[in-house]
């Protein structure tokens, strides 16, 4: 998942929740990556759940991606419109 | 990938390119501060699509780019202790300082780890009791809460030898510095979406108020990139001066609340000076006195030392205010390459030097370079 590459950069990678585990007393959640899992840390979302999608940086997920707004920006390019 | 690829489809950025070549009625000035920004514009050919509508300049969002000299001489030093452990991201090992890099640290007998998460570098000092791991942190507030959060497992397992040495950057007072500056050509800024993903939008509605000055938190890829300059380009056209999230599958106006409690938890702002930039006041954020026992500014105080003078021939300042294209830099391609980089910006893989060099020379018509 970008190792090696850019990470001091601001880069985060989108995946999806698999499930939630409590280790050695840090919220972790097992993600997906288009097929390469990895354990990363939830401690800043106590509120995502499996099947979420979250943004992950440096073995952190800082959020849940909202999927109505991802589905907006694609029907504003699709509409060649600038905003809503 | 979900979530990345639709936003690459060409027919969808294309659309979103007319979108805003049909909202513009002349060539505005806009600066995307994140490196990663820079690299998908370059990547994708972006700048040439938007080229009679928009003027992209590049920002100095490339947090190993502006990690001062100072900062990489005492990793160097640390690195070269036989009781040290030095850890960090890739793409810092290869930044040179004024004698060196760390891989050159590494060839001569230096401890020096890649680690894709900090709270690796914890679990280093875990499995080496007998050696002090020092994390060399860098990055902007995107990555301050992972490594405040690693700083909290190594207290709440009482790691003794685990340490870091920060050079972490805020990004709203480097835009305001840019702005403010009397050479500024800054019209517009697309803002960091991932620094925007933790922090919100709230501290930069003074910005964009005081400096009149449209900001748009704006995502990574080509679709994203083109309508967060569409956004900045509406605004110009009507005279506002707004905070817009164009990236809002990531970014609420309050951030992760909880991420940037525990970041401030552990960092505190300072002022610090960005290589290539000079101080830049609030422009950094170091330990609390609270974490003073992990701070490796503290522990290791004896290699604090004089800031040395950059190398005379890098104009990495000017590249990194948005001044001076890289290509128009007399050294580019010729004297500074990445295989042998004068400065930091020709470094790392999103230093905005390295991405004209790959994209522009080394492989202009390349798989990626274009994308329609």
């Amino acid at each position: 998942v970008g190792e090696g590459r850019g990470l001091s950069v601001c880069l985060a990678v989108p995946g999806r929740v698999l499930d939630v585990a409590d280790e050695a007393g840090i919220r972790t959640a097992r993600v997906d990556f288009g097929g390469v899992r990895k354990r990363i840390c939830l401690e800043t979302l106590p509120d995502a759940r499996p099947g979420d999608y979250v943004l992950v940086h440096a073995g952190f997920a800082l959020q849940v991606l909202d999927q109505a707004a991802a589905e907006e920006t694609l029907r504003l390019a699709a509409e060649a419109r600038v905003a809503r | 990938v979900r979530f990345v690829d639709e936003y690459r489809e060409p027919g969808a950025v294309l659309r979103a390119v007319d979108a805003l070549k049909r909202a513009s009625t002349r060539r505005w000035r806009i600066m995307e501060v994140c490196g990663g920004q820079t690299h998908a514009i370059l990547a994708h050919g972006l700048d040439a699509l938007l080229a009679d509508a928009v003027e992209l300049l590049h920002g100095p969002g490339c947090p190993v780019c502006v990690t001062p000299l100072e900062t990489l001489d005492r990793a160097l030093a640390l690195a070269e202790r036989p009781d040290v452990t030095l850890a960090s991201f890739g793409d810092m090992l290869r930044v040179p300082g004024s004698r060196g890099d760390l891989f050159g640290a590494r060839a001569r007998g230096g401890d020096v780890r890649v680690v894709y998460s900090p709270l690796d570098a914890v679990a280093l000092a875990e499995r080496l009791p007998g050696r002090r791991v020092v994390f060399l942190a860098v990055g902007f507030e995107t990555t301050v809460p992972a490594v405040a959060g690693a700083l909290r497992v190594a207290r709440a397992r009482g790691l003794a030898n685990f340490a870091v040495l920060a050079a972490h950057v805020r990004v709203p007072p480097a835009l305001e510095a840019i702005r403010e500056a009397p050479e500024s050509r800054v019209e517009a800024f697309l803002a960091a979406g991932h620094v925007c993903t933790v922090m919100g939008t709230a501290e930069y509605e003074p910005i964009a108020r005081r400096l009149r000055v449209p900001i748009v938190a704006t995502g990574f890829e080509p679709l994203d990139v083109v309508q967060g300059a569409a956004l900045a380009v509406e605004q110009l056209e009507r005279g506002e001066a707004r905070v817009e999230i164009q990236y809002r599958r990531a970014v609420r106006p309050e951030g992760n609340p909880v991420a940037r409690a525990l970041a401030f938890e552990v960092f505190e702002v300072v002022d610090r000076p960005w290589r290539g930039i000079g101080v830049v006041p609030a422009g950094g954020l170091a330990l609390r006195e609270a974490w003073a026992a992990f701070d490796a500014e503290r522990l290791f105080p004896e290699l604090a030392g004089e800031a040395p003078p950059e190398p005379a021939e890098c104009r990495a300042g000017d590249v990194l205010r948005g001044v001076l294209r890289p290509p128009a830099c007399p050294a580019f391609g010729t004297r500074c390459t990445p295989e042998s980089p004068l400065g930091a910006p020709m470094v790392s893989a999103e230093g905005v030097c390295a991405a004209y060099f790959r994209y522009r020379v080394a492989d202009p018509g390349g798989r990626e370079a274009g994308v329609a």
